[in-house]
């Protein structure tokens, strides 16, 4: 347990949690920086939302961390809530894991073995399962340094702030075509896990003219999979995420018009 | 003057009942918790205590352990205190348990099972009951009222223009900032043991009559009292009795004190709610708009059991024409009997359901006709002299013409609408509109309930000369005490400093009436200002009656010759001259007075999303005589406030007639960020027979939002919604359908 703001939530009430046994990392001071290389950016297992969003280089290289973690909760969850939580957790919901997986982020997993690193879009296996092997913590999470000319972030909740993701996207368009697509779109609340949008990327790079906002309803319904549930329904959120592409995108992409 | 408890509670010196110490009469106090149905309707098999538990550790309390009927004592006594064997909703109390450790008494009650054999419930009040769902008469209809004015079938059949609608409203949960709570002990008195009540309330004299009633018990044995209590909105008018009566019962069967709080996701799902409505209009009109018949039909969702639904429905149904004029009216309501969670008082009390959907039908008259929605209102608004629907020729002087007129005025009307038009021409993806609402609230009780209900107040004088206010009515946020303490003051040239308004306490305060229906300043405030004037002349003697320091010298000077001896003085209410109301045939004065508004609502909707955002919201209120503004303007922001909320996003969501999103995660009230700048404009018209010339402020605030709202939204995106909450989810099909 680092920040605790998942667990500490229903803490009173649910007497079967407080019978489970916690690992409370949040003394262990190592884990807690940040911390920049000439290649990417480390993000400890104990930095928090605020850690981040206090910092002005994350803020100009990487600015869909600072969009996301204004919209999480209110100041008392930032302050205590860390980006390696948001992962382990698993929400589909999740606020900080789609803009760290539309800069292509891999986590470091690390246990008495030795550490490994995996892509963050290939960390979940289902809904709140993941690679994670129970003996393993994640230790960091690494954001590699590149440019992007294009980069947006949307969280749609039921209110303005305070809010669960209902549905939710971050894109970034890579600058200098360093990799064949420079699209990442990445959509949560959507599917059982937050999730990368290869149909969609695929889309955007095809050249395909895109002239209202269900023009993008086949590549979506090859990427998610939305339900209804006490939040939303499957209907309104597909609905809303071709609203959301088109209108984010319409006049940065050349071939939405 | 600044609110009397208000830096008690700025600084958490005032305690809820949660936070009390266990100390004095609650040393050694158990916790309570309830058994509770797990289905929407049944036959109980058996209540299985899981295994793991030492039981003869715990008390437990069954139906059999009450000792007079096993009644919720209310308007027809149907709601059992626990289930009798039989259970009619879902979270329906069935057992009591109490232990001193709340952990384990919580995972003690997470072990029991109520087995229930099922029976097919009724969870759709609109849809007619199946003959295996009835479970009321022959129909499952709790209360069937009509008004009748003149013959709308003869206009109809010769109408130039008819326009008919159907509209929805939602239920929605009160949310006040402190959940149901209760403790209960027994102290000796002379004539026995006293089951001594204390708790989170608005109505004392409700509490003590339930508690009289099925503990079988006078109220020299029953004693009531309120404690500090964070936040009512009608949702502990009547629940207060339930929870008031599964401590008490507690208490006698351990003879120990017993406090029980519930949590939120309890106070949710097991709590009363406003009734969800669908009301139905037909209504024929001239080609200038003008009303020439109304057919209003109003249909309520009462719950499962009848508690307080006849009374909601009749308030709903004298407001469900609006503020307007009109020759032939027919409206008919019934309350429907279902399986959910009994709906109970919210604030507006069935007349914001019914304004919402005759609000919403005038400007689709409008839409119709091509006229503004302005125009038609200008057209029908009542004028003194005119009649509602139930006859009764409106009075008093407040012009609701010139009221409309500065409302616009105030907002610069014509210019928000230009604005907002070419807004949206330019923009993408956003969409400005402009909506207004002009509504009534009747004050006070309905037709003859103020002449039944009797009230009383009585102010003492006390050794030191200054005054205490004895009344039933309470603080719950609203600002009673401090208005009581004004009202006081002002009647007898007082300091404030010299007047006392104590926490109610059966046993020391007369029944002036529950706190509900806008009625406290107006009727309780008046009785506050006739008993003070009837001491200071029964101390001056047959002279003039003394005020200041001449009234507080004499009652110095009586307490010194009547030493030890007790100065009161009593006003009994007296209804206003000429007011006289049919409650058989629903003809006549329906309220003594109404309070005006007039609502006008800026909103953006957002095409991405169908997410609407009230951008600025205008108030505009005749409620008499202000005698606080601060605590006025804030009764009508909080109204707004909790309207915003009910007509956009406060979305019950039920699964097996059970509350699904009993959480304030998902339950989604407005945070501040939600709501815009509420500009509040005051009319005042001094009403000669309410406290201080006040009429009430409590309720009307809920009334004009919603619809303000709504028709904003349909001036913004051209759709035409009909139903709240108006979520996004509700809204975006609408918008996909509108070209």
């Amino acid at each position: 347990m680092a920040g605790a703001t998942d667990l500490l939530v229903h803490w009173p009430i649910r007497p079967e949690a407080q019978d489970k046994t916690y690992l409370d990392l949040s003394a262990i001071s190592e884990l807690r920086p940040f911390r920049w290389t000439d290649v990417s950016l480390h993000i400890g297992a104990l930095t928090t939302y605020w850690d981040i969003l206090r910092d002005p280089q994350t803020r100009a290289e990487f600015p869909l961390l600072h969009e996301a973690a204004r919209q999480v909760g209110a100041i008392q969850i930032q302050s205590r809530g860390t980006w390696a939580g948001n992962i382990a957790n698993g929400s589909p919901a999740a606020d900080g894991v789609p803009v760290l997986l539309a800069y292509d982020a891999s986590v470091v997993l690390t246990s008495m073995a030795g550490s490994r690193e995996i892509p963050l879009r290939e960390y979940y296996t289902g809904y709140r399962n993941s690679v994670r092997r129970s003996d393993e913590l994640i230790t960091s999470i690494i954001l590699p340094r590149r440019r992007y000319d294009f980069s947006v972030f949307h969280k749609v909740g039921a209110r303005r702030a305070q809010a669960i993701t209902k549905v939710g996207i971050a894109v970034t368009r890579e600058a200098g075509a360093r990799a064949a697509n420079p699209w990442r779109v990445v959509a949560s609340s959507v599917a059982a896990t937050v999730r990368r949008c290869p149909a969609i990327e695929a889309f955007l790079a095809s050249g395909a003219l895109v002239r209202v906002p269900s023009d993008f309803f086949a590549s979506i319904d090859a990427d998610i999979r939305p339900i209804d549930d006490i939040r939303s329904t499957a209907s309104y959120r597909r609905t809303v995420l071709a609203r959301l592409l088109y209108h984010s995108l319409r006049g940065v992409s050349a071939t939405v018009v | 003057m600044l609110r009397i408890e208000g830096l008690s509670k700025l600084c958490g010196a005032e305690r809820y009942l949660d936070d009390e110490p266990l100390e004095g009469p609650l040393k050694g106090c158990l916790w309570g918790m309830t058994v509770r149905s797990p289905v929407s309707r049944g036959r109980i098999r058996d209540i299985v205590y899981g295994a793991g538990f030492n039981w003869s550790e715990f008390v437990v309390v069954t139906p059999d352990d009450i000792p007079g009927p096993n009644e919720t004592y209310l308007i027809e006594n149907d709601q059992p205190v626990l289930a009798p064997g039989y259970v009619r909703h879902m979270h329906e109390p069935v057992a009591l348990i109490a232990h001193a450790d709340r952990d384990l008494l919580r995972r003690a009650l997470a072990s029991i099972r109520v087995q229930v054999d099922p029976e097919p419930p009724v969870l759709d009040f609109r849809v007619p009951p199946r003959p295996e769902q009835i479970q009321r008469g022959t129909d499952n209809v709790i209360k069937q009222l009509r008004i009748c004015k003149g013959d709308v079938e003869k206009v109809f059949a010769t109408a130039p223009i008819i326009v008919e609608g159907e509209y929805e409203t939602g239920a929605q949960e009160h949310v006040y900032i402190e959940n149901n709570a209760m403790a209960a002990w027994i102290e000796d008195g002379p004539a026995g043991d006293v089951v001594v009540v204390r708790g989170s309330m608005q109505c004392p004299y409700y509490v003590l009559n339930a508690v009289k009633h099925a503990l079988k018990r006078d109220e020299t044995r029953v004693r009531i009292m309120q404690s500090p209590t964070g936040g009512g909105f009608g949702g502990k008018e009547d629940y207060p009795s339930t929870i008031a009566l599964h401590a008490a019962l507690l208490a006698l069967k351990a003879q120990k004190p017993v406090k029980i709080v519930y949590d939120r996701s309890e106070d949710m799902a097991a709590t009363t709610k406003r009734h969800p409505s669908l009301v139905r209009h037909k209504t024929a009109v001239d080609r200038n708009g003008r009303l020439l018949a109304q057919k209003i039909e109003v249909i309520l969702d009462g719950g499962a059991y009848v508690t307080l639904s006849p009374v909601v429905l009749s308030r709903g149904i004298i407001h469900a024409a609006g503020p307007y004029s009109c020759d032939h009216v027919l409206i008919e309501g019934r309350a429907m009997l279902t399986n959910s969670v009994p709906y109970g008082a919210f604030r507006g009390f069935g007349a914001p359901q019914t304004i919402f959907a005759v609000e919403r039908h005038m400007d689709r008259i409008a839409q119709k006709l091509g006229i503004s929605p302005l125009e038609v209102r200008r057209v029908n608004l009542l004028k003194d002299g005119q009649t509602t629907s139930t006859q009764q020729t409106i009075c008093g002087g407040t012009d609701r013409h010139a009221l409309l007129e500065r409302a616009l005025g105030e907002t610069d009307y014509a210019r928000l609408l230009a604005q907002a038009e070419e807004f949206n021409r330019e923009h993408p993806y956003l969409r400005r509109g402009v909506g207004i609402a002009t509504v009534l609230h009747g004050a006070g009780f309905t037709g003859n309930g103020e002449v039944y209900l009797n009230s009383k107040v009585d102010v003492a004088g006390l050794p030191d000369g200054r005054l205490e206010v004895l009344a039933a009515s309470t603080e719950m946020g609203q600002g009673t005490n401090t208005v009581f303490t004004r009202l006081a003051a002002d009647a007898a040239d007082y300091a404030t400093d010299d007047v006392l308004v104590g926490m109610p306490d059966t046993f020391r305060v007369p029944n002036s009436g529950p706190t509900v229906a806008s009625r406290t300043v107006m009727v309780v405030g008046k009785l506050i200002e006739r008993a003070i004037s009837d001491l200071a002349a029964q101390l001056g003697g047959g002279g003039s009656p003394l005020r200041g320091k001449a009234l507080k010298d004499a009652i110095i000077a009586w307490h010194r010759v009547n030493g030890g001896g007790s100065l009161k003085a009593r006003a009994t209410y007296t209804p206003p001259p000429n007011v006289k109301f049919d409650d058989k045939k629903y003809i006549g004065d329906a309220y003594a007075t109404f309070a005006w508004g007039v609502c006008v609502a800026h909103v953006e909707v957002d095409l991405r999303t169908a997410a609407v955002r009230v951008l600025h919201f205008t108030s505009l209120q005749d409620i008499g005589k202000v005698i606080n503004p601060t605590l006025a303007r804030g009764q009508v922001q909080g109204g707004t406030v909790q309207a915003i909320g009910w007509a956009l996003s406060e979305e019950l969501k039920f699964k097996d007639g059970g509350m699904a999103n009993n959480s304030l995660t998902n339950y989604i009230i407005p945070t501040s960020d939600d709501v815009p700048p509420i500009r509040v404009l005051f009319h005042e018209n001094p009403y000669e027979h309410g406290g201080g010339g006040a009429k009430g402020v409590g309720e009307l605030p809920m009334d004009g939002p919603a619809p303000a709202i709504l028709n904003a939204v349909a001036h913004a995106t051209g759709c035409d919604p009909l139903a709240i909450p108006l979520t996004p989810e509700r809204l975006m099909p609408l918008l996909e359908a509108t070209p």
